[in-house]
């Protein structure tokens, strides 16, 4: 078996580099960088977005290439309830999950009849159907998309301040890291996981399978939701490009690069890949092929994504 | 795009330099974030923006209103949030004096509010969304290009006062497209035989040509920006069409990069532009001589655009001396429009976009016997945009 | 009226074909290898390009087509050699990551050598103007294609179906291990199949040329089409890939066609205009969705 099994030592890596994230606003503050707060929080909001697609997948062995549709339908509707007034983070966020959950519901209930390629490419035909009904309504901006003109507002907190959004997101990603950890080991965790090692098998002993696998996948589609929630706040746009399976693409990515199945490997590949970009981009016009290289080079050389070459993650491929 | 390597280096020393002098001294540089569509499939618009902005700062000997220009350039990658995230470190990091370059309108929506709160003037060498032509002008924010509909209205214009009598309209399924399909009938009166919707990134147009021929219009009106546009040209002739209707489109879907990728099917098109590389002004021969040879292709609008924004940064900081950070002499000193401009004489409306003339233009081979576009009249003489009315400009 | 739903059927037949030649390779490459290889789709951008430029240089474009199909050709033996090869043992994901990685290379390379800007590459003057079919006229270049695709989808069924090589691939795409007990080089025969993809690629390149823009990023909105294909018909199986592309052509040529009048007819003008194109466009991944779930291997599963 290779079930994910988080050790000490794995805790206090976690625990030092929680320390220096929290540390992370005054470091930029006093390097006079703080333009890079608000970097950080998107970052950590595609760490957060990965992560839940790392169960999907990574967990739960359903490779989605439609997740982008949880993603952009969460941030859609947070944008949507400010146009209409709400502004509350309380209300707005939990019903941004909630509707990318049902929408989860309703394609996981469908495509996991299907297995392997089949059921990539039923879910990226869902998230295309979305993209484009989105694309065509002028209410929703079209593609134009929608401006969030307004930062949710969350009791005394002031989520307009960079540093104070970055804290909340961080809270947020700890959160459902930890959350992951614990799913990792419960009693759903483990079955979900020998699902994904041999269906068949748990089949044959009794477990519902489909009903394990389609609450992984809301679950995952859910917390999607939150994710763009917390990104169209951090941006400000709720866009179309959000539901583009482009954006499901890069989530892949993400993953593959951090580590498929590793509680941490979405943190990974968000990090890298988007620290990646930064940097090519100011070197040439012609960035992307060297992007392309480092991601060969990560497939040919590091099987288990970067977080598998420290042993951060499940034992085999 | 070694030489921009440096200066965007030079300007990162420059940073550093100068956060630790305050910026009280005499400012001897400006610096401009120009942050365009690079990569990707709407990469040609903004990289002949890009070439006819350094072909401007070249003929300035590298210099806007006598101060060292230092020029950011970033591909947004045609991607909102890219976008946002570049443009708030032009603002936050590299603290620019100017914005430009942004091809698309949603990506202009996407970053505009940032740069307008940090008080950046940002001068549009294409975007000209209707948001920001009315309700939302902004004073940070200049048009050097046209409103996105102007084009739309001057082709409806003309196919109106040429007497046709049955247009088909042909445009995306998108809010853009719709919008083209509004400024075409705010002149066209006529009868729209149908208005056809297409997917956005469509590759075949046989079944809307079958539509077309059944419904036998004597012209074809089309806004089909990018790859869009060149699939439904060759398709368009190849089905014998254009022998029975005459086809028409905004100069942004008949311009030098479209009519490389399709060549001889062209011929015969007619589409209005504000600009044409055949216009006989001394700015515009010398525009046009040197980008030939600057980079060995005729320029498309866009570099049009791109070369007029830079003439307009370069004025507006001549005009204040060198003194960027008193805003309102800026802004001034921009409505002004001390410059002179490759399509000839043009002026700023209230909301900051231009009142000038629009063209008809037609496809056809010029002397060297290239296919090209050329000049054949004016459509419209100082024409405003339909938003103006509604832009209360504080 | 019947001439215009005759010719909308021709425009579904021939988009559909078109999709064929490029669905054909990709869903040999994946059935036989079980490989997902989105680098399919630059390859198509290559021969577009290589014929592009063939055709200029040389003014024929059967040479520009000839010339494609064996430049991209070899291009698809050296990506096999050098990287799709370490691939085959990997898991779906990590072929998807590292075709997705050739896609960003491929595309900035073609950036580098031909510039932002799209290409030109024209139909033959000869095959340029409609031809008058019983009725009505129909661009002389669509024939083509219809033509080609036709001859394309024939060779392909007596090659997999009468053939010894087909017989390997057939077996390959059904059962890797014993097709290797059996004797037969799959090293080889891999490369084969890749090269032959890549060549078919070519051919769909340079075909559609004339009628699509020739430029950076095109071979990823046909990719996509091609997998809705592929995953219809059901993987590995050359008939699947037919029937997949004529559904997927017809589908979609005659939802556009139809679809806006037809709600015109029990809707009100205003809604109909605003529904019905955003209804056509997601059409093709509906009928996507109703077949997998019926069957969710596809119409014709090639490995039951």
């Amino acid at each position: 078996m290779a079930l994910y099994r988080s050790s000490p030592g794995r805790r206090i890596a976690a625990g030092v580099v929680l320390v220096l994230l929290v540390l992370l606003p005054w470091l930029l503050e006093i390097l006079d960088q703080s333009f890079y707060v608000s970097f950080a929080s998107r970052v950590l909001i595609f760490a957060l977005a990965a992560t839940t697609l790392n169960l999907v997948i990574g967990f739960g062995g359903m490779v989605s290439f439609g997740h982008a549709a949880f993603f952009g339908v969460g941030a859609y509707c947070v944008a949507i309830l400010a146009d209409s007034g709400v502004l509350s983070a309380a209300l707005a966020w939990p019903l941004a999950a909630g509707v990318a959950a049902l929408l989860a519901l309703l394609v996981g209930a469908i495509s996991l009849r299907t297995r392997g390629v089949y059921f990539i490419m039923i879910t990226l035909a869902f998230a295309q159907m979305v993209f484009y009904l989105v694309l065509s309504l002028k209410s929703w901006g079209g593609d134009d998309g929608l401006s969030l003109l307004h930062r949710s507002t969350f009791g005394s907190l002031d989520l307009k301040d960079d540093s104070t959004f970055y804290f909340v997101v961080l809270a947020l990603l700890t959160l459902v890291l930890a959350a992951l950890d614990r799913l990792a080991h419960s009693r759903f965790g483990r079955v979900i996981q020998s699902i994904r090692e041999n269906e068949t098998r748990m089949e044959a002993l009794g477990y519902p399978v489909f009903t394990y696998k389609l609450v992984c996948f809301v679950i995952g589609g859910g917390l999607a939701g939150l994710a763009g929630a917390l990104l169209v706040n951090q941006s400000g746009l709720a866009s179309p490009s959000l539901l583009h399976w482009m954006q499901s693409g890069t989530l892949m990515v993400m993953i593959v690069i951090g580590g498929v199945g590793s509680v941490f490997g979405g943190v990974v590949g968000a990090v890298l890949l988007l620290l990646c970009e930064e940097f090519f981009v100011g070197i040439s016009p012609h960035w992307q092929i060297g992007l392309g290289l480092v991601l060969l080079a990560v497939v040919l050389r590091a099987p288990l994504g970067i977080a598998g070459l420290f042993g951060w993650g499940r034992n085999r491929e | 795009m070694r030489h921009t390597k440096y200066l965007s280096l030079l300007a990162a020393l420059l940073v550093l330099g100068t956060s630790i002098h305050a910026a009280e001294a005499a400012r001897t540089s400006v610096k401009v974030g120009f942050l365009s569509t690079l990569s990707g499939p709407g990469a040609g618009l903004g990289v002949d923006i890009r070439d006819g902005f350094n072909l401007a700062i070249k003929h300035l000997n590298g210099k806007l209103g006598g101060l060292t220009a230092e020029v950011l350039i970033v591909d947004d990658q045609q991607k909102p949030e890219v976008a946002q995230q570049a443009t708030e470190k032009f603002l936050k990091k590299d603290k620019v004096d100017f914005m430009t370059g942004i091809v698309f309108s949603n990506l202009m929506l996407a970053v505009g509010p940032a740069v307008f709160d940090n008080k950046t003037f940002y001068i549009s060498a294409n975007a000209g969304p209707s948001q920001y032509a009315g309700e939302q002008c902004n004073p940070f924010f200049f048009n050097v290009a046209w409103q996105n509909d102007n084009l739309h209205e001057a082709v409806g214009k003309y196919v109106q006062g040429k007497g046709f009598k049955n247009v088909v309209l042909v445009a995306p399924n998108y809010p853009g497209g719709k919008d083209a399909m509004v400024g075409f009938k705010r002149f066209y009166k006529g009868k729209v035989g149908e208005e056809i919707y297409t997917k956005l990134g469509q590759l075949d147009y046989a079944a809307e040509l079958a539509q077309i021929r059944s419904l036998k219009p004597d012209a074809v009106f089309f806004f089909l920006p990018g790859g869009m546009g060149i699939n439904f040209v060759k398709q368009f002739v190849a089905a014998g069409l254009s022998a029975d209707s005459q086809l028409f489109a905004p100069g942004f879907s008949a311009d030098e990069d479209v009519i490389k990728a399709v060549g001889a099917p062209m011929l015969g098109m007619f589409n209005s532009s504000h600009w044409a590389h055949d216009m006989e002004n001394a700015e515009n021969k010398r525009f046009v001589a040197d980008f030939q040879k600057e980079y060995g292709r005729l320029p498309s609008l866009y570099a049009s655009q791109g070369y007029d924004a830079a003439l307009m940064m370069d004025a507006g900081v001549r005009d204040v001396k060198g003194k960027l950070d008193d805003k309102e002499a800026l802004r001034k000193a921009l409505e002004a429009k001390h410059f002179k401009s490759v399509r000839g004489e043009f002026k700023f409306n209230t909301n900051h976009y231009p009142v000038q003339n629009y063209y008809l233009r037609v496809i056809g081979k010029d002397a060297q016997g290239r296919i090209t576009n050329k000049t054949m009249g004016t459509i419209f003489t100082n024409h405003a945009d339909a938003y103006v009315a509604q832009c209360k400009m504080k | 009226m019947t001439q215009l739903i005759l010719e909308q059927a021709l425009n579904g037949l021939q988009f559909g074909l078109m999709l064929f030649l490029l669905a054909a390779g990709l869903t040999l490459v994946f059935g036989i290898m079980d490989m997902i290889n989105l680098a399919h789709g630059s390859l198509y951008m290559v021969g577009a390009y290589l014929a592009a430029a063939a055709t200029q240089a040389s003014g024929s474009f059967i040479i520009g087509i000839g010339a494609a199909m064996l430049g991209t050709a070899l291009l698809g033996v050296l990506i096999e050699v050098t990287l799709l090869r370490r691939l085959y043992a990997r898991n779906h994901l990590a072929q998807v990551l590292a075709t997705f990685a050739l896609i960003l290379i491929a595309n900035e390379s073609v950036r580098m050598i031909w510039g932002a800007q799209p290409v030109l590459l024209n139909t033959p003057d000869e095959l340029s103007g409609p031809v008058s079919l019983v009725g009505f006229f129909y661009p002389a270049y669509r024939l083509l294609i219809i033509g080609v695709g036709a001859l394309v989808a024939a060779l392909l069924y007596v090659l997999v179906a009468r053939t010894r090589v087909g017989m390997w691939v057939r077996a390959g795409a059904s059962n890797r291990e014993m097709t290797e007990a059996l004797g037969v080089n799959v090293r080889l025969l891999f490369t084969a199949v890749l090269a032959f993809g890549a060549a078919l690629c070519a051919l769909a390149g340079a075909l559609l040329g004339p009628l699509l823009a020739v430029q950076v990023g095109m071979g990823e909105s046909i990719l996509i089409l091609a997998f809705v294909v592929i995953v219809i018909g059901g993987i590995g199986s050359i008939r699947g890939a037919l029937v997949g592309s004529l559904l997927v052509g017809l589908v979609d040529t005659l939802g556009r066609a139809a679809l806006p009048s037809l709600l015109r007819t029990f809707l009100s003008s205003e809604t109909a205009s605003s529904l019905g194109p955003a209804l056509a466009s997601i059409l093709i991944y509906v009928l996507m969705v109703a077949v997998l779930f019926w069957r969710p291997e596809g119409l014709f599963p090639a490995r039951s």
